[in-house]
């Protein structure tokens, strides 16, 4: 039984090969439904993002388990296995967990120390408990990524010095117009990050900003928000030419801008520059628009090129975060080892005194005639019998328990020795063990995911 | 006497120049920029010194032969530089303006230095203003051509996505694409005013207007590139293509300074 992660990532794959391996919001569910079918999947997450698709799983054995999700992931997509064995990285027990809480804390980031991947692996999380594909196992080390992820952001200034991808569009802007004031903005699609690089212009001086939506009534909403226009989606091509920066983060699955409507755009409003910006995944601006005089368009890796020279300065902290990060992959595995010794105890010495009480009622109910003191008396032997007989195996499991000896075994042979298995469905323990209802994510960011 | 001051405003621009280039390669030093700038006046004030003293010395406007017309240019370009700079703030142009002013002073040093007779047919007061006019509208087409290379420079890094350490010290890719336009609408009427005032000059030292000398030819082609690439301007050509015009117009002016007044024959050689 174990852990793994298997996906990939901005780090190890290019967006091209990112957006074929992504599963939107709303086919989550049932692809999560879908894994859960395959053999020795016990539990399981999935997070889908720009930068990230990674798969978290229980599992009964992590090689085969590891071989089952790509499996799934192969013929979920309808990709080849051998693509896949050579582009997705595989993270098992430990490393998993290290995996996670990295993930958690924004180390494995494009952007060292941004807050989204945490909201987004709530999300996540979010869809998997009311899919119920998780339990016990990735409850837990959902919870405690989150609880990590809080402890770096309050103990590191990772989160303080972040450069935010929308910050990075916002200099890259500064670069192209100089001074934001007076530039229109036009937000393609209502995307959480589409919302937050426009906090970010307006921040910077950027008055006019449009927004076009397919669904009207959200670009109405988020018009409201920021004090722009909505325009209809339809629309959007002819109010192109008034557009300074596009900022497109749309859930279609094609291309939404193509070559010949920039051109016709910078045409129109005299080749002025327009800053275009793709945080879709998969992209929504086809990447031959930036061949057109006066277009910089920038993808999410280019804005990661751009973000890479500020992080530098940031290396200190981030190191600060991985020690963290190490001390609790410490704790967890302690807990995870505590957790499975603990009831073992409890189960021996629950198991021995339910023995020693039926056999102590079966002796005094034949032993007629006897003194109190003598019931006491045998009483007190049976006792001593049971603490005697349970002292040496009770010292090896707290051993096992605080990860001195070889846990894992030292556990099972227990269990079977004493034939405990048949014991561990009593219900004190499953309650203590799901932390799941107090997990949920904290804002109701819900429907809304970044890169769609 | 004189060339010591020469000299001294050489080295001066050259400290200034270097000074630059470490503030562009070191961005992190904000304090290189302030220094360079006024080591840049120091060295400009020696530099009206030295032209003082000379004009001085030979009774007129030392703008007579190829020496003195290249420093003169020199002098003007590091005026236009100073104002923008001042006006501006824009450091990084310092990178890019001293090395251009020493590129073109430097090699002509080594040409005579001593004052000259000068030919009796240039002694007018005609003399000082269309130089003048000349070098002004030079040094404005000087500034528009720095600014277009450092306009590409930026624009092809953030066209290849790659930026550089220079990146963070050139300014917006607007900023420079107004400031290389109006750069022009300076440089061209003044270069305009050249010609005619050089033209009516000819007409009272030579009795025509205009006679096809190969420097009046370039000059010709020279101004229609710039009147092209202003007209351009008005409908809506702008950025690289731009910059790529602006730099072409300045080859010519480079051409017709340097090369065709050296190896051609006629009234503006030296």
């Amino acid at each position: 039984m174990g852990i793994i992660v298997v996906g990939l990532s901005h780090k190890t794959a290019a967006i091209e090969v990112r957006e074929k391996l992504n599963f939107p919001e709303s086919t989550l569910p049932d692809a999560l439904r879908k894994l859960m079918a395959y053999e020795g999947i016990r539990e399981s997450l999935i997070v889908s993002t720009c930068n990230r698709v990674e798969i978290y799983a229980s599992v009964t054995e992590s090689a085969k388990g590891t071989d089952r999700v790509k499996q799934f992931i192969s013929d979920y997509h309808g990709l080849s296995r051998e693509a896949l064995d050579q582009s997705l990285y595989v993270y098992p027990d430990a490393q998993g967990v290290r995996h996670t809480f990295r993930v958690a804390s924004s180390l494995d980031s494009m952007v060292l120390g941004e807050a989204q991947i945490l909201g987004q692996l709530k999300d996540a999380f979010d869809i998997a408990l009311k899919t119920k594909t998780t339990s016990t196992i990735l409850n837990k080390l959902i919870k405690k990524a989150i609880s990590v992820a809080k402890r770096v952001r309050t103990e590191t200034k990772l989160a303080e010095g972040a450069v935010s991808i929308s910050s990075a569009a916002v200099e890259l802007a500064k670069k192209i117009f100089g001074e934001l004031e007076g530039k229109n903005v036009m937000l393609l699609g209502a995307g959480e990050m589409a919302e937050l690089a426009a906090q970010h212009l307006l921040g910077n001086g950027v008055k006019n900003i449009m927004v076009a939506n397919r669904t009207f009534e959200r670009a109405e909403e988020l018009a409201k928000e920021f004090k722009g226009d909505a325009i209809r989606f339809e629309h959007f091509p002819d109010a192109l030419m008034m557009v300074d920066i596009l900022i497109c983060a749309t859930g279609a699955p094609n291309y939404v801008v193509n070559r010949d409507m920039a051109s016709r755009a910078l045409k129109e409003r005299r080749h002025k520059p327009i800053f275009m910006i793709d945080i879709s995944n998969p992209r929504n601006i086809d990447p031959e628009v930036d061949k057109v005089d006066n277009v910089y368009l920038y993808d999410i890796d280019d804005l990661q090129s751009k973000v890479d020279v500020n992080t530098e300065g940031r290396a200190k902290e981030a190191g600060k975060a991985e020690e963290i990060v190490s001390q609790e992959v410490e704790t967890y595995l302690a807990w995870e080892r505590a957790l499975d010794a603990v009831p073992t105890i409890v189960d021996l010495r629950e198991k021995v005194e339910d023995v020693r009480k039926r056999e102590l009622e079966k002796a005094l109910g034949s032993l007629n005639g006897i003194t109190d003191d003598q019931k006491r008396a045998v009483e007190a032997m049976s006792q001593a019998i049971v603490n005697k007989l349970l002292h040496a195996p009770l010292v090896v499991l707290k051993q096992a328990a605080s990860g001195s000896d070889a846990g894992d075994n030292t556990i099972a042979i227990a269990r079977k020795l004493f034939n405990l298995d048949r014991e561990l469905k009593r219900p004190g323990h499953e309650k203590a063990a799901d932390p799941s209802a107090q997990v949920l994510p904290e804002q109701g960011s819900g429907s809304k995911s970044p890169c769609r | 006497m004189n060339l010591l001051f020469f000299q001294a405003t050489m080295g001066v621009y050259l400290c200034s120049a270097a000074g630059y280039i470490a503030y562009i390669i070191k961005p992190e030093r904000t304090w290189l920029a302030a220094a360079s700038l006024w080591v840049t006046v120091a060295g400009y004030l020696l530099h009206i010194s030295y032209f003082a003293l000379r004009w001085a010395e030979s009774g007129r406007i030392p703008v007579t032969n190829f020496f003195e017309a290249a420093n003169f240019l020199g002098m003007g370009i590091v005026l236009v530089f100073l104002v923008m700079e001042f006006r501006f703030k824009i450091a990084a142009l310092g990178s890019f303006m001293l090395p251009l002013v020493l590129i073109l002073m430097i090699p002509t040093s080594v040409l005579s230095g001593r004052i000259e007779e000068m030919k009796p047919v240039l002694k007018s007061g005609w003399l000082g203003v269309h130089t003048s006019l000349a070098v002004l509208g030079d040094a404005a087409f000087a500034f528009s051509f720095i600014v277009s290379i450092m306009y590409l420079i930026q624009e092809r890094q953030l066209k290849a996505k790659h930026l550089g350490a220079i990146f963070h010290r050139l300014p917006s890719l607007d900023i420079m694409d107004t400031l290389g336009y109006k750069a022009l609408t300076f440089g061209w009427p003044l270069f305009t005013l050249g010609m005619i005032s050089g033209s009516i000059w000819a007409n009272s030292a030579w009795g025509t207007y205009w006679s096809w000398d190969p420097k009046e030819t370039w000059s010709l082609i020279t101004w229609v590139i710039y009147l092209v690439l202003l007209h351009l301007r008005t409908i809506g050509w702008r950025g690289r293509k731009m910059a790529f015009l602006s730099i072409l117009g300045f080859v010519f002016v480079l051409l017709s300074f340097f090369v065709v007044s050296r190896v051609n024959v006629g009234k503006h050689t030296f």
